[in-house]
C-alpha cells in the first residue's frame, strides 16, 4: 500500500449528499478481476452522456460537460470534497480503487458510510470527517476560487487553507500509523498468529460445532 | 455492572486480542465468498505467497453475474464469464467448498448460507458484500467487508475492528394482515434515515420482530445496512432453533444439543443498556413504497410524493428535486397513481420461499396488467426454486404472465443481462433504489413481494391489505 504523509492538492467539489458506491463505480465495471484501471470509469454515469461498458476506450466517449470532474478548472484534482454519508451502499472496494486510480488521495466530508471509510485506509486513501459547517465553508471557497488547493498533513492532523488557516482533524491512531507507514495489515495480524491459534484451541473445546469444516 | 447486549456477547466471544489503540482482533467463524469481490483478494494472497488460514470455514458461490435464463449455454458475456471462472479456479486451488453455477444448491450467497445451515447462531459471519447483515437474523454477528478484508480473513481468519455502538430498534404491536417484514424495515429506515444506524450494530427486538418468521427476520436484517448499520441482528429463540434443525451443515447429534444449549444465551440481558433506542408501533405501519433514489425516501401506499417546495433545508430540497427528476415524479403525486413498467421479485431481501408464496397468493387467478412489459420471479436459490415448483408456485406465476427464472442476484443490481432501460419504472422487492442500480436511468420502487405482485396485476401500486385473493 502506498504511504500517505502529506499532500498539497487541488480540490474538486462534489455537491451531493448520500453519494453511493454504485454512483462512484457502476456495477458493470465490477467484473474486472484486477485492482487497477477503474479511474476512467469513476462516476461513470454522471461523467459521460453515453452508457459505459468495460473495455470501452474513454477517448471515444461523450463526456458530460456539466459534471464537475469534467470542468477544466478541476483537472488534476487529488482532493475530493463531498457531502454527508459519502460512500454509502455496497461494500465494493472498487469504489476506492476507482478514486485512487483517478488520482484522489483525500476525501473530505461531514460523514462517511462505515465500510467505505474503512476501505479507504486499506488503499492509502485518507477520508477526513469535518463538521458540516466547515465543509460547507470549504464548498463555498472552492467554488469561488479557481485553483483552490489544500495541504493535508497526516502527521500533524491538520489541513492548511490557502490563507494559512489550519483545521485540525481526528483520526484513529492505528489507522493513521498504518497509513503513514504504508503497512500491510495482514502482516501485522500474522504477528499474532500464536494468539489466534490459542484462541482457536480454546474455542474448539467450548464450541466444537464452529470448527466442523464445510 | 449492567448487563450485556447480544452484540456485546458476540463481540466478546470472538475477541482474540485487544490492541493498544482500542481496536480488537476479531475471529471470523464463517466466510462467504462470491465472484465479484474476491478475485483481487485471492490474487493478493498468491502474490504474498500466503495460503488460507482455514479453508474449511469458507463457502463460495457465484451469484451476481450468473445468467437467469438458458444457463446450460454458459455465460455469454466474456467479462462475466471470466469472473465466474476465476472464482472456480481460486476455490479449486485453495481447497474451498464452492456451489458452482450448475450445482442445484447454487443461489444468492445470503440465501444459501442460512438455508444450508452454514451460518449459525453465535457465529461471526463475513462476506465481501454489504448485505451480509442478513445472517444476523439467526443471532449471529454478520457484516459486509471490502476486498482487502476478504484477503485479510482468508489469510488470518481474523479482522482488526473497532467495536460499534449498540442500538436497539424495538417494534411493539402487531403488523396488520398484508403488511410484511419488508414494510417493517422500510418503515424503520424511513423513520431513522439511511445514516441512522451508522457506527452502530442494530438489534431488532419487540413483539412484532419476535412474531416474524426467521425468513422475515432475514429481510429486516438484510436492510440494516440501508439504515447505515453494518450489522443487524435478532436474538435467538425457539424459531431460530427450529429453523436450523436438520439443515445440511447444521451440527448433528450430540453436537447439536451442545450448540442449542449455548445458543439459548444469545440474547441481550434484561438490564443491558443501549447507546441508542428507537421504538416503533407495528400497528401503525401500512405497506411501504419508496418514491426516490434512497431507501429513506419512502412512504406508505396511502401517501404522496413529497413536495420539494415544502422542504426548508436547502441541501435536502435540492436532493429531493434531483430525486424526483430522476424518478420522473411530481411532488404531491399519489403513490397509488404510480404505474410501473416492470416487476422484479427476487434478491437476497425477498427471494426466499415465503416471499414467493406471498407473491403467488396475490397473483393466483390473475393476469399481468397491460402496461407491465416484463414481470419476473428470480428465486433466491436452486433449492427455493425446487421447493416453489413442488408447491406449484411457478405455474401460478407463469399462468399470470410472469417469467420464472434461474436463481441469482439478477435485476437487483443488473450485472447480468437483466436490467431496466432508461426511464423504465420497476416495482422491485430488492433493497436499493439508487440511481442506475437496476440499469442506467432505471427507476426503482422498493416494495414487499405481495405489493410487487399486486402492482403487476393492477398495473399500479395498490394496497394489498384490501386485495381480493382468488
Ligand atoms: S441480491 Fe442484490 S443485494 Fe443481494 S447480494 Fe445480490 S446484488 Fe447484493
Amino acid at each position: 500500500m502506498e504511504k500517505f504523509e502529506r499532500l498539497d492538492g487541488l480540490v474538486v467539489p462534489l455537491d451531493r449528499a448520500n453519494v453511493d458506491t454504485d454512483a462512484i463505480i457502476p456495477k458493470q465495471f465490477l467484473k474486472s478481476v484486477q485492482r487497477s484501471g477503474f479511474g476512467p470509469n469513476l462516476f461513470d454515469e454522471w461523467r459521460y452522456l453515453d452508457h459505459g461498458e468495460p473495455g470501452m476506450d474513454p477517448a471515444s466517449r461523450r463526456p458530460n460537460p456539466d459534471f464537475v470532474l469534467n470542468q477544466p478548472r478541476y483537472q488534476g484534482a487529488s482532493i475530493l470534497l463531498a457531502r454527508d454519508n459519502f460512500g454509502c451502499g455496497s461494500s465494493r472496494e472498487h469504489a476506492v480503487w476507482a478514486l485512487l486510480d483517478y488520482g484522489i488521495r483525500v476525501v473530505i466530508a461531514p460523514s462517511f458510510a462505515d465500510i467505505f471509510y474503512s476501505n479507504c485506509f486499506k488503499n492509502g486513501v485518507l477520508p477526513i470527517t469535518l463538521d458540516a459547517a466547515t465543509v460547507d465553508r470549504l464548498f463555498r471557497s472552492v467554488e469561488a476560487q479557481p485553483g483552490y488547493r489544500l495541504i493535508v498533513d497526516l502527521v500533524r492532523q491538520r489541513i492548511t487553507l490557502p490563507d494559512g488557516e489550519e483545521i485540525a482533524f481526528e483520526i484513529d491512531a492505528f489507522r493513521r500509523d498504518c497509513l503513514l507507514a504504508g503497512l500491510d495489515e495482514i502482516g501485522l495480524t500474522l504477528q499474532h498468529a500464536d494468539e489466534i491459534r490459542a484462541y482457536e484451541e480454546r474455542r474448539r473445546r467450548e464450541a466444537p460445532w464452529l470448527f466442523v469444516d464445510l | 455492572m449492567s448487563g450485556r447486549t447480544l452484540y456485546d456477547k458476540l463481540w466478546a466471544e470472538h475477541e482474540v486480542r485487544r490492541n493498544d489503540d482500542g481496536t480488537s482482533l476479531i475471529y471470523i467463524d464463517r466466510h462467504l465468498v462470491h465472484e465479484v469481490t474476491s478475485p483481487q483478494a485471492f490474487e493478493g494472497l498468491r502474490l504474498a505467497g500466503r495460503r488460507p488460514w482455514r479453508s474449511g470455514a469458507v463457502l463460495a458461490v457465484p451469484d451476481h453475474n450468473v445468467p437467469t435464463t438458458a444457463r446450460g449455454a454458459g455465460i455469454a458475456d466474456p467479462v462475466s464469464r471470466l469472473q465466474v471462472e476465476t472464482l472456480d479456479r481460486n476455490c479449486a486451488e485453495f481447497g474451498i467448498t464452492e456451489f458452482t453455477m450448475d450445482d442445484p444448491r447454487q443461489g444468492i450467497v445470503h440465501v444459501i448460507g442460512p438455508e444450508e445451515g452454514a451460518t449459525l447462531p453465535g457465529m461471526t459471519v463475513v462476506c465481501g458484500d454489504s448485505h451480509t447483515s442478513t445472517h444476523g437474523a439467526l443471532g449471529a454477528l454478520a457484516f459486509g467487508i471490502g476486498t482487502s478484508e476478504v484477503e485479510h480473513v482468508l489469510a488470518t481468519q481474523c479482522l482488526v475492528l473497532q467495536k460499534s455502538r449498540n442500538m436497539r430498534v424495538t417494534v411493539d404491536g402487531t403488523l396488520a394482515e398484508g403488511v410484511s417484514a419488508k414494510d417493517l424495515v422500510l418503515a424503520i429506515i424511513g423513520a431513522i434515515g439511511t445514516a441512522g444506524g451508522t457506527g452502530h450494530a442494530i438489534e431488532f427486538a419487540g413483539e412484532a420482530v419476535r412474531a416474524l418468521s426467521i425468513e422475515g427476520r432475514m429481510t429486516v436484517c438484510n436492510m440494516a445496512i440501508e439504515a447505515g448499520a453494518r450489522a443487524g441482528m435478532v436474538a435467538v429463540d425457539e424459531k431460530t432453533i427450529e429453523y436450523l434443525r436438520g439443515r445440511p451443515y447444521a451440527p448433528k447429534g450430540e453436537l447439536w444439543e451442545q450448540a442449542v444449549a449455548s445458543w439459548r444465551s444469545l440474547h441481550s440481558d434484561a438490564d443491558a443498556v443501549f447507546d441508542r433506542e428507537i421504538c416503533l408501533d407495528a400497528g401503525r405501519i401500512a405497506p411501504q413504497v419508496t418514491w426516490g433514489t434512497s431507501p429513506e425516501m419512502v412512504t406508505d401506499i396511502e401517501g404522496r410524493v413529497p413536495r420539494p417546495a415544502e422542504e426548508a433545508d436547502p441541501v435536502r430540497r435540492r436532493d429531493l428535486e434531483r430525486a424526483l427528476e430522476y424518478m420522473g415524479l411530481k411532488g404531491g403525486e399519489a403513490i397509488a397513481d404510480i404505474r410501473p413498467d416492470k416487476v422484479f421479485i427476487g434478491s437476497c431481501t425477498n427471494a426466499r420461499i415465503e416471499d414467493l408464496r406471498a407473491a403467488a397468493a396475490v397473483v393466483r387467478g390473475y393476469r399481468l396488467a397491460d402496461n407491465i412489459s416484463l414481470a419476473m420471479v428470480v428465486p433466491g436459490s436452486g433449492l427455493v426454486k425446487r421447493q416453489a415448483e413442488a408447491e406449484g408456485l411457478d405455474r401460478i406465476f407463469r399462468e399470470a404472465g410472469f417469467e420464472w427464472r434461474e436463481p441469482g442476484c439478477s435485476m437487483c443490481l443488473a450485472m447480468n443481462a437483466d436490467r431496466l432501460a432508461p426511464g423504465e419504472r420497476c416495482a422491485s422487492t430488492s433493497n436499493r433504489n439508487f440511481e442506475g442500480r437496476q440499469g442506467k436511468g432505471g427507476r426503482t420502487h422498493l416494495v414487499s413481494p405481495a405489493m410487487a405482485a399486486a402492482a403487476a396485476v393492477a398495473g399500479r401500486f395498490v394496497d394489498v391489505r384490501h386485495w381480493d385473493y382468488r
